[in-house]
């Protein structure tokens, strides 16, 4: 057989992309019909700004789950290696590809006669999985730490801002060697770290329902156990792994098993993260406590978590809901430099910084198989920056 | 003032003796050191002699101890074996057993010998970082002129045509990190196969297959426009719109104070509105800004050193951390801990300085 054209590889590529293309459209016709009904979202499409980081961010986060969880889109499979299709370029049909095998590796093949296309598109799923679940934890600590702070001042403030200070004067780098090294994880500090961090959704969530159902302890008493026993369920079974430091639950009670590597980049991830949230968390906290809404819940008689979570968190979310989506995006751009220096995800990964990072070697000769994850990392986080630039301008607006 | 930066400096000792003895713990928990036995001793040795040969070289001893000895203000380990060799942590191969200093630390000019290298961390550190001054020079040299003119040109007419495509620019080179931009400037520039190289030669523009080349090996003798652009564009790129996007929000502010309306009002010149009136006080809090990315250029220049294999201070990080150098990565740490320090402090005073509001009161 022929090797493709270029317009052919684009033809083939915008196919095999259909079911996005389609998830795509329902989702923008549907939200453009109901926009005026959607609150801030709705309003996100009144900027073309916002339309065009939201479309960007939409591709990948579809692509991802249509890969991810639907096996759809890719053509191979992304670990497999196919004989003579080492280093072959774009457009390269299979020596002898079987029936119901796609015959051609449309972006070529790497230096492991891998397809380079089938890795881009499930290295998307790596991304979209731990991003925005690193940046919420992320942001479950720096509220839970930083809104106190905030609110009291004093020696609190003073001690967590002096720690938050403390790791944000590490470069990112040497804290990502440091944690993320066999020899640190075979001590399990990252293992305790991760019970450390993981307590602050609980924490979170306990003090947000407590708070608000002080008064209807009939109401809330059962509506705390049922939650606290579910999530202890779920945060003992992340923390506790088989054949690690932390194993504490047996393994029939256990829901889940997150792969070593995994769990280390999250919990460097959210540990880089969160002293900026806190930093931010904090200054609208005490931007915001000395509004009048706040004095009124204070002579109304309302309990100081109340007032931290019911009247001052919802009033910064404006800011938060734009630093969230900038935070994805640099955490996107802090799991490839993971993966560019070959730390934590195993090295077969398909994620786009082990990816750049194996491609980078053959570069001046083989452009090819570096270039699709740099592109796709790039308009990622290009969509979540213009998506939070939305944001920002529409939230100004009202 | 002066009690200001006194406390700041009292702050700024605290955060570096607390991180220090972070990186400290982290570099000298058991499994590193075991490796470090076996590196240095025998791969094949068992658990007890592994055991005996941090024992015999102070390794064991408890950690503060080993971080005050570090440090210097303990004195170093010294043991003397049953067949008369001398060890410790001052010892140097070659030293006379009289000639052992009672102190070897940080505080006494000892950073201790790279396992990698198999030189002193000291002289490593003053090449290396003299060769990532220069990287690091140009890198200012031509992100910050050009990231002021950005923001400057952005935020004089907020809304206008100029500023919204200049807006978008600085937004897409805040997304694209330095190993995607050093990634596609290599395939683009400085492939002899493909992309713009072998074009450029085709029209007569250009003499080789490709204007600038892959690997700034050999700017570290030589660095001319050919081998250290790419480098230093790679890097600044990625600050250039952060800095670009903070000058534009502040000359924006400044647009719409009332002496910039006076100033139109008494028939000034948009011109010299801009360039006389505007300027100055837009650019402080680009000040503090480009100071506090100083951090964010130590990890470009890791990033960027590693994709070009310069072999400056990044480089060396990623040397020692890959090759568990203990004392090379402890030196490399005490240095860039101090770099975020002392840029944090002159962001702090400058500040100060720079603002009459905060000076004055």
């Amino acid at each position: 057989m022929e090797p493709l054209s270029w317009t052919q590889i684009i033809l083939n590529i915008l196919f095999q992309f259909s079911p996005v293309w389609i998830a795509l459209i329902v989702t923008f016709l549907v939200s453009i019909v109901y926009k005026r009904r959607l609150g801030l979202y709705g309003k996100l499409f009144d900027s073309t700004i916002g339309m065009i980081g939201f479309g960007l961010v939409m591709f990948w986060v579809y692509t991802a789950i249509f890969a991810g969880v639907f096996d759809l889109v890719y053509t191979h499979d992304p670990l497999s290696q196919v004989s003579g299709m080492k280093n072959k370029l774009p457009g390269e049909p299979l020596r002898s590809a079987e029936e119901g095998e796609y015959a051609y590796y449309l972006l070529g093949g790497d230096n492991l006669a891998r397809d380079v296309f089938s890795r881009m598109v499930t290295g998307s799923w790596v991304v979209v999985q731990i991003a925005p679940l690193a940046t919420l934890f992320a942001f479950m600590v720096g509220i839970t730490l930083g809104l106190p702070a905030g609110f009291y001042g004093g020696r609190l403030d003073t001690f967590l801002s002096f720690l938050a200070n403390l790791i944000l004067a590490f470069p990112v780098i040497l804290l990502f060697y440091l944690l993320v090294t066999p020899e640190i994880v075979q001590t399990g500090i990252p293992n305790y770290m991760a019970m450390v961090l993981f307590m602050f959704p609980i924490i979170f969530v306990t003090v947000l329902l407590n708070s608000r159902f002080y008064t209807r302890p009939t109401l809330r008493t059962p509506l705390l156990a049922a939650v606290l026993l579910v999530m202890f369920w779920i945060y003992l079974s992340v923390i506790s792994a088989k054949g690690t430091v932390v194993s504490v639950l047996p393994s029939f009670l256990d829901l889940f098993d997150i792969p070593g590597g995994i769990l280390v980049v999250f919990v460097s991830v959210v540990f880089v993260n969160s002293p900026t949230v806190f930093r931010i968390v904090r200054g609208l906290a005490m931007d915001i406590k000395t509004r009048d809404y706040v004095a009124a819940a204070q002579t109304r008689g309302e309990g100081r978590w109340y007032i931290m979570l019911w009247e001052i968190l919802p009033n910064a979310r404006g800011p938060l809901i734009v630093d969230f989506c900038l935070r994805i995006g640099y955490t996107t751009i802090l799991l490839g430099t993971l993966g560019f220096f070959g730390l934590g995800l195993p090295p077969e990964s398909p994620d786009w910084g082990s990816t750049i990072n194996e491609g980078r070697k053959l570069l001046s000769i083989y452009p090819h198989p570096a270039l699709p994850p740099a592109f796709a990392l790039l308009s990622l986080v290009l969509g979540l920056n213009l998506l939070a630039d939305g944001l920002r301008e529409e939230s100004l607006r009202d | 003032m002066g009690l200001f930066i006194l406390r700041r400096l009292g702050v700024m000792l605290i955060t570096a003796l607390c991180l220090t003895f972070v990186v400290f713990f982290l570099t000298n928990l058991y499994p590193n050191l075991e490796k470090l036995a076996k590196t240095q001793g025998n791969f094949r040795m068992s658990d007890e002699a592994v055991e005996s040969w941090l024992e015999n070289r102070g390794h064991l001893q408890p950690m503060p101890v080993k971080y005050a000895q570090w440090l210097g203000v303990l004195p170093g380990f010294v043991n003397e074996l049953q067949n008369g060799t001398v060890l410790g942590k001052c010892v140097k191969p070659g030293m006379e057993p009289d000639e052992i200093p009672r102190f070897c630390g940080v505080l006494q000019g000892d950073w201790g010998f790279s396992t990698v290298f198999r030189e002193d961390v000291s002289e490593i550190l003053a090449t290396r970082l003299g060769l990532t001054g220069i990287l690091m020079f140009w890198v200012m040299v031509l992100m910050v002129p050009s990231a002021l003119i950005i923001g400057v040109l952005a935020g004089m007419r907020e809304g206008s045509r100029a500023d919204r495509s200049l807006s978008t620019v600085s937004i897409l080179s805040t997304a694209t990190p330095e190993y995607v931009s050093g990634v596609i400037f290599i395939a683009l520039l400085a492939s002899s196969r493909y992309g713009l190289g072998p074009l450029l030669n085709d029209w007569g523009l250009i003499e080789g297959n490709a204007p600038f080349k892959g690997t700034a090996t050999s700017a570290m003798e030589n660095p001319t426009f050919e081998n250290f652009f790419l480098p230093v564009l790679t890097i600044a790129l990625y600050g250039t719109g952060y800095i670009a996007r903070m000058t534009r929000a502040s000359m924006a502010e400044v647009m719409t104070a009332q002496y910039i309306r006076t100033a139109r009002l008494k028939g000034a010149t948009f011109r010299n509105i801009v360039l006389r009136h505007a300027l100055r006080n837009a650019l402080i809090a680009p000040f503090t800004v480009i100071m506090l990315q100083f951090p964010w250029l130590l990890n470009g220049v890791v990033i960027v050193e590693t994709l070009f294999n310069y072999k400056g201070f990044g480089w060396t990080l990623v040397q020692a951390a890959g090759n568990n150098d203990i004392e090379m990565l402890l030196g490399v740490s005490v240095v860039s801990v101090f770099v975020v320090l002392a840029t944090q402090l002159i962001s702090d005073i400058g500040y100060v300085y720079l603002n009459p509001r905060i000076r004055i009161t």
